[in-house]
């Protein structure tokens, strides 16, 4: 499996029709893929230039630029362990250091069960709770080297129902019921709100 | 209210300090991020308000609070709306991208107060009359995404958002856009080309200004998330009571997170220009001091990108336009403190891994530079490092950002201070942010740099030197 | 370039010299007509700048102190003080150098650039930096293919976006991107989509390094022992200018020339690598003539001889079929010969296109006119892309950049569908009604499987008052040319100021028809005082055994006539079959006599493309073998016969060319060598055609579906097929349906069916294609595998076949 089931394909239309124009909903549609197959395929690839109207080469062009979008399979746990500076001061490279030799594989690398995946990332934005990591982008604080073997004993024995598989993010996805939808128009054919229009000072154009 | 002066458990890292509290107000609710709790607290007052007034009428408002940018350039929104030419379709994308190192605020507001956002971003679509939004979250936050979408559905729902909000004509679309883990992205006009589905690499301003060329090339306007946040306030209480916080320059608050060698690291909203960082750091009501009692070595006042500051900058107030004459930036409010048991090396070169890491590879300096600077400072760090390559790391700065770098006065040295920016043979800021902590630290702790740098290799290099003379 | 008109300038000040720009003028641009060059890798003239190498940083000061800005990004502006020379300036371009080399590999001496190599030679300017790079560099596996024609070597690439670019915004095919982020960033394909476009041979002369090389040029040469002249390329009648490039004199390689009034610097790759067949196997480079009953070498007089006495049979005995491949002088020499002979069986088509008359009689417009800003086109001819590539490339960017609205009236999509604003596809032989219709105003209803839709916004673009040209050629070789006249006419009926370019294809078919090789016309394009027969007349007649002599003057009529069965009959009916021709093929096979000719690159002359520009035809090589300019035996035979051309060199038949077509008369054939557009001649006529406009649609015979054959560029033809690089590009021949016939008829996509035509039966894949009316049927002309001319007949106005599963 790797092109996008008839469900993802009704959701990825409801995707691209909150845009002017479908290739702006590439980026949520390669998360889509990911959260089908755990990575990004080929073959998804090339069903969403289908869909957004673009070639192959195009798809592969954006996500070959993002990290987050794994061409190959990885673990089903990833942990994204923050080495920049507010982490880095506060033992973020140890901490790495520890979950290579108790995971016994090096950043980048997944485990031979196939269920971590580690990577040595960027400030993910909790500098303040340094030294911290992600599992599949749920956020841990402030891990002593034992916070860390503890995490990963309840990976283990699937006590966090909380984390789903790698590949997904929010839980919640915007809805837009069709009779709430304000209006979203190609630019090309998008003008003036008629609201607005009414609202303007007949002298000041620009509205502002 | 009383404020704790202490964490609030389900707001990670947020201290509820002395103060007043304009955007983060809610955060001591746990349920800060439902609508029931918005309203009980407020909540899309401010829209109500604004529907009432002209739209130009809402601009002139936010232009006379002058409400500065949060995300970096602390530009006043009030004055960027104003440079949109008057075409449409044009459009409002909210940067939620937030990824400069030390940088923690952004993330809060979404988690924590996702209505707050949304009713910012309809304010500020009112008032430049355009009806679609892009509310662009980065990629690694699943959980503001999801308070986001699960805040929008709700708003729809209850006819805040979307078809004739509050039974007006008014009809706003509010879309929730989600990233891929790209810092560059951050940057306005990357950002935009993210949005339009393509690889996060910035366009060149001239010609593309987002306000006259954005979102397929018509006027948009990009705002930061805690820009936009302030809105909702300001609406309900109006200029004079906003500027009533803060200095002149840079009246409100804003919300800073202070990272690293301190006894309490957090988040804390605080007001601008009047607070200084020693304030910051050592009084009770913020940080409280550097951890162990430690001395202070350096600390980098406004997110990765900042030239570092040192114990001669303490006293300085937080006000962007003093801090740009002292050879820094107040950036994004991201506070990184190092005490003296930090390597200046070690810091410098993870630092400098980031933009390498971070380079889109468009333009040539950064693509080939940044990568260059890890390469040596990493061999200076492993012990292979020649003692021409110091000199060699401010050369290829001098790639990147041609003339004299920013920096911070060194009263040691009788150094007179650079203002901030620097220039750049880039497109971009990025590449030249990767010369900010190799001068920095060379400049202040060229020792350590020395130190590192076998003796052998000294004499080894001479040598080949008379070596290749001969 | 030209100076800028008076006033008009924006005054700027260059290194200290006070100095005007034209208005919007990109800085690099105005240094550059100045004299001063200022460094550039990802900066094209011809695509939209990037700004992204930044090689062209130059410090500017418009009015808000200096700063370093890319000029090739930077419009002068009033009173903008630039200087290219400054420490800054300097500064700032050596680091940028310096940082493009730590990666770059140092194979220069093994590099197909190496020698013509803008980073070598700014290398050599700069020097030092290289050294103070100890780290390993960036490594790639070594030259991949991304195509049949084109490897990418990532180490040596510099990232300038050249060449995607090209392929995204210029060609349209998309199909090779940046890759991957930062200092990885690469340039590649998606996995098993290979860059298989028309026009990638343009990257690999884009590419400012030795990154993009080309399969056939691949270590062939060095730059410092090749030589170049200018000439035109002779593959279609569009006439791009290209450089010829020859080393040890052999023709090696073929460059894009930016010719503003033509293909601006761009080449399909058929005109870039088709050079090669000159040089196989294939190629005539003797004499040859019956010797007893076998046909075998001889020597050229005992050849000339043999031809000859063909030649001297009773006139209206004599047949003569192309011309399209000879340069105008050779054109004007058999012109002259012919018509000193009587012989008025002249037609330099292969019943593949439109009556000369029609064609001379109406095409009155510029590729610049067709591709001007704004102008509506409607396209009433096969599809450019195939056909004329360059013109496609021309017209794509008038309606992607410059407004320009097409109106496609094509028997099938075409590459332009997608930038169309209507297209209109009718059914074969119905293009006529859904013409008059437009005409007419009755855009009610369909017509000829034409929705009304489509039909009111057609007639809405035609009628907006915009200027509108139209492009006519021959869109489908299994309908009667008839259908495209009245079409025309009615069109003309509809907007009588449109224009017309035509889109005749076959090289230098309209300096043939200004020749009078046609039965039409007489030299100078004039009514023919006596008319002749055309090629469909000539092949009855011979077939008929009514024709003694038949002259195939570079025609291969059993390949591309569009009744083989009848060719075939027709050449083996003749006493003597004379063929003069450069490459080996069927019809040559059938030849009595065979007068070797020195091809393209071999000879000098001129060429008339299809606006009517004459422009110069360069010899860059020793002729082949034996062989001979085509001018030369006109020349040979007219002395053999008697005849006096008046002329026995180049330079004599211009002069008799210009005394005699006036069209011609103020030519200055020596200006024809210097690297300019060449002129346009005049193409205004005392006459005009006659376009009837009704003509009869026989009714569907049940059969069901309605056949469309025409050419695709990678074909069987000689020119293709001797080619070695390009003789595997050809697609598997298939039959192309409508999405809606696949269900109507049961048939299983790709899968093989039969189809019948008179009785007679074949077998190919179905496969679809999307925008065809539903009820036709496309088959591409001569792949290799499959013969469509076997499914045509010229008692057939329109051609309907069955096809059934199984
Ligand atoms: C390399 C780079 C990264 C940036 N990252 C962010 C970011 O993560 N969030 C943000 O709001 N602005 C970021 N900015 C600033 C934006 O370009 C833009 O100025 C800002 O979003 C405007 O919003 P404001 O006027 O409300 O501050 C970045 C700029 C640069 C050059
Ligand atoms: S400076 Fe770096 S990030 Fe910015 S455009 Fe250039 S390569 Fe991209
Ligand atoms: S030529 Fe101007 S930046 Fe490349």
């Amino acid at each position: 499996m790797s092109r996008l089931t008839p469900q993802n394909v009704a959701l990825a239309t409801e995707i691209i029709s909150r845009y002017p124009r479908p290739k702006s909903a590439l980026i949520p549609l390669l998360h889509l893929a990911q959260e089908q197959d755990g990575y990004v395929a080929d073959d998804a690839m090339a069903h969403l230039a289908e869909l957004v109207g673009v070639t192959p080469a195009e798809v592969l062009g954006t996500c070959s630029f993002y990290e987050m979008f794994k061409r190959h399979p990885v673990g089903t746990y990833m942990l994204n362990i923050c080495t920049n500076l507010s982490c880095q001061l506060l033992g973020g490279e140890e901490l790495l250091h520890h979950a290579e030799e108790t995971l016994g594989i090096k950043a980048g690398g997944t485990t031979p069960d196939g269920l971590f995946t580690i990577e040595d990332v960027e400030c993910i934005a909790a500098c303040t709770e340094a030294p911290c990591l992600q599992v599949n982008y749920r956020y841990e604080y402030r891990l002593t080297h034992d916070d860390f073997d503890a995490l990963i004993a309840d990976l283990r024995a699937g006590k966090r129902d909380d984390i789903p598989a790698h590949g997904t993010l929010g839980l919640i996805r915007q809805h837009i019921t069709p009779d709430r939808v304000g209006g979203i128009e190609p630019p090309e054919t998008a003008g003036k709100p008629a609201w607005f229009a009414s609202r303007e000072p007949a002298a000041d154009e620009a509205g502002n | 209210m009383a404020h704790s002066n202490d964490y609030v458990p389900w707001a990670p890292g947020y201290v509820d300090n002395e103060g007043p509290k304009i955007v983060s107000s809610r955060f001591v609710h746990e349920d800060s991020y439902t609508l029931v709790r918005s309203l009980a607290t407020g909540g899309y007052d401010g829209l109500k308000k604004a529907l009432d007034m002209a739209p130009a009428d809402v601009a002139a408002l936010v232009k006379d609070a002058t409400l500065l940018g949060r995300g970096g350039a602390g530009f006043p929104a009030g004055i960027k709306w104003g440079f949109m030419p008057p075409t449409w379709p044009r459009y409002l994308v909210v940067n939620g991208d937030e990824s400069e190192p030390g940088t923690y605020k952004d993330r809060l507001l979404m988690e924590r107060d996702p209505h707050q956002l949304i009713e910012g971003c309809l304010i500020a679509c009112y008032a430049l009359g355009l009806n679609q939004c892009f509310l662009y979250v980065r990629g690694e936050m699943a959980l503001a995404q999801e308070r986001i979408a699960q805040a929008l559905n709700e708003a729809y729902e209850a006819g805040y958002c979307g078809k004739n909000i509050l039974g007006t004509d008014v009809s706003i679309d509010v879309v929730l856009h989600w990233g891929a883990g790209a810092y560059i992205v951050g940057e306005e006009t990357a950002l935009i080309e993210s949005l339009e589905g393509n690889r996060g690499m910035p366009r060149l301003k001239p010609p593309y200004f987002p306000a006259a060329k954005g979102v397929y090339y018509k006027p948009t306007i990009v705002n930061n998330v805690e820009t936009l946040a302030n809105l909702p306030w300001l609406m309900v209480n109006g200029p004079e009571e906003y500027k009533k916080y803060g200095s002149e320059a840079s009246p409100g608050t804003r919300l800073v997170a202070v990272s690293g060698h301190v006894k309490r690291p957090g988040v804390y909203e605080m007001e601008q220009g009047v607070v200084s960082f020693r304030t910051l750091f050592y009084d009770d009501n913020f940080c409280q001091g550097i951890r162990d009692d430690n001395a202070l070595k350096a600390f980098v006042p406004g997110g990765g990108s900042a030239p570092w500051f040192f114990d001669e900058q303490l006293d300085l107030l937080q006000e962007g336009r003093a801090i740009g004459a002292a050879g820094s930036m107040l950036g994004s409010g991201a506070l990184m403190v190092m005490d003296d048991t930090t390597d200046a090396v070690k810091a410098a070169l993870r630092l400098v891994r980031f933009y390498a890491r971070e380079s889109c590879g468009k333009c040539t300096p950064c693509r080939e530079g940044t990568s260059w600077e890890e390469k040596i400072l990493q061999r200076i760090l492993d012990g292979h490092g020649r003692a021409s390559d110091i000199d060699l790391l401010l050369e290829v700065g001098q790639n990147i950002s041609p003339g004299v770098y920013p920096m911070a006065s060194f009263e040691a040295e009788g150094l007179e201070a650079v203002p901030f920016p620097p220039k750049q043979t880039t497109i971009c800021p990025l590449g030249p942010s990767s010369v900010a902590p190799i001068t920095s630290a060379i400049r202040r702790f060229r020792d350590e740099f020395e130190a590192k740098i076998p003796a052998d290799a000294r004499a080894l290099e001479t040598a080949g030197a008379e070596g290749a003379a001969s | 370039m030209t100076a800028t008109e008076p006033g008009t300038g924006v005054a700027f000040t260059l290194d200290g010299q006070a100095l005007e720009a034209k208005p919007g003028e990109l800085l690099i641009e105005a240094a550059e007509r100045h004299g001063v060059h200022i460094p550039r890798f990802c900066y094209h003239p011809r695509m939209k700048p990037v700004g992204m190498c930044r090689m062209c940083l130059v410090e500017v000061d418009a009015g808000r102190g200096p700063a370093l800005q890319p000029s090739c990004m930077l419009t002068v502006t009033p009173d903008m003080v630039v200087n290219t020379t400054s420490e800054t300036t300097t500064k700032a371009q050596d680091g940028v150098l310096e940082l493009f080399l730590i990666n770059h590999p140092l194979d220069c001496p093994v590099c197909d650039k190496g020698g013509e190599c803008p980073l070598q030679d700014n290398a050599y300017a700069f020097g030092p930096g290289e050294s103070r790079f100890v780290e390993e560099k960036r490594h790639y596996e070594k030259p991949i293919p991304i195509s049949d024609l084109v490897h990418l070597d990532r180490e040596r690439c510099i990232l300038c976006d050249r060449c995607t670019r090209f392929a995204s915004d210029v060609a349209g095919d998309p199909l090779i991107h940046f890759i991957d982020r930062g200092n990885e960033t690469q340039v590649n394909t998606f996995p098993d989509h290979p860059f298989a476009s028309y026009f990638s041979g343009n990257t690999v002369q884009a590419c400012p390094v030795g990154a993009l090389t080309a399969a056939p040029y691949r270590f062939k040469a060095r730059p410092w022992d090749l030589t170049e002249v200018e000439s035109t390329s002779v593959v279609d009648s569009t006439g791009a200018r290209v450089a010829l490039q020859s080393s040890r004199d052999e023709l090696v390689r073929i460059l894009g020339v930016d010719s503003d009034a033509v293909n601006w610097g761009w080449l399909s790759d058929k005109e870039r690598f088709a050079y090669e067949a000159t040089n196989s196997e294939a190629r005539l480079t003797d004499p040859q003539a019956l010797v007893g009953d076998e046909v075998s070498q001889v020597r050229w007089d005992r050849a000339l001889g043999a031809a000859a006495e063909a030649l001297s049979a009773p006139a209206d005995k004599i047949g003569v079929i192309g011309g399209a491949r000879l340069p105008l002088e050779a054109q004007f020499a058999w012109s002259a010969l012919l018509t000193s002979l009587g012989v008025a069986n002249v037609d330099a088509q292969l019943g593949d296109g439109l009556p000369g008359d029609v064609v001379a009689g109406l095409a009155d417009a510029t590729i610049a006119e067709a591709a001007a800003p704004n102008g509506v086109v409607v396209l009433l001819s096969a599809d450019p892309k195939e056909e004329l590539p360059t013109l496609y490339l021309r017209l794509r960017h008038a309606a992607i950049e410059d407004g320009a609205s097409l109106v496609e009236l094509t028997a099938r999509p075409t590459g332009l569908s997608g930038q169309a604003a209507a297209s209109l596809h009718p059914l074969p032989g119905a293009v006529a009604e859904v013409a008059a219709a437009l005409a007419d105003g009755a855009t009610g209803d369909e017509v000829g499987g034409v929705a009304a839709a489509d039909l009111a916004s057609a007639h809405g673009l035609l009628t907006s008052g915009r200027p509108v040209t139209i492009v006519l050629g021959r869109a489908n070789l299994a309908e009667s040319p008839d259908y495209a006249i009245a079409a025309v006419a009615a069109l003309k009926r509809l907007a009588p100021e449109a224009k017309v370019l035509s889109a005749l294809r076959r090289g230098n078919i309209h300096g043939a028809l200004e020749m009078g090789l046609t039965p039409e016309l007489d030299l100078g394009a004039t009514p023919a005082v006596v008319t002749g027969l055309d090629t469909e007349g000539i092949l009855e007649a011979a077939a008929a055994g009514k024709l003694e002599t038949l002259v195939l003057l570079g025609a291969d009529p059993i390949a591309d006539f569009p009744d083989t069965e009848l060719a075939r009959k027709a050449l083996d009916r003749v006493s003597t079959v004379v063929a003069i021709d450069t490459l080996h093929n069927e019809s040559v096979a059938a030849a009595d006599v065979v007068l070797p000719a020195s091809a393209a690159g071999e000879v000098d002359g001129a060429f008339l493309n299809l606006e009517g520009r004459l422009s110069p035809l360069k010899a860059k090589v020793t002729a082949a073998g034996q062989s001979r300019p085509d001018w030369m035996i006109a020349a040979e035979l007219a002395s053999a016969l008697d005849r006096d051309l008046g002329a026995v060199t180049l330079d004599e038949l211009r002069a008799s060319l210009s005394a005699a077509v006036p069209a011609f008369a103020d030519v200055d054939w020596t200006a024809l060598d210097v690297a300019t557009d060449g002129p346009l001649i005049d193409r205004t006529r005392s006459w005009s055609p006659s376009l009837p406009e009704n003509v009869a649609v026989p009714s569907a015979d049940g059969y069901g579906l309605r056949l469309v054959v025409d050419r695709a560029m990678w074909d069987g033809g000689t020119m293709v097929a001797q080619s070695a690089s390009l003789a595997s590009l050809p697609a598997e021949p298939s039959l192309g349906l409508a999405l809606a016939d696949f269900e109507a008829l049961g048939i299983a996509e790709g899968a093989e069916v039969l189809l019948e035509v008179a009785g007679t039966g074949h077998r190919l894949p179905a496969v679809p294609m999307a925008g065809l009316p539903k009820g036709a049927a496309r088959i591409p002309f001569n792949l290799p595998g499959f013969d469509a001319t076997a499914l045509l007949s010229v008692d057939r106005p329109v051609t309907d076949i069955r096809v059934t599963a199984n």
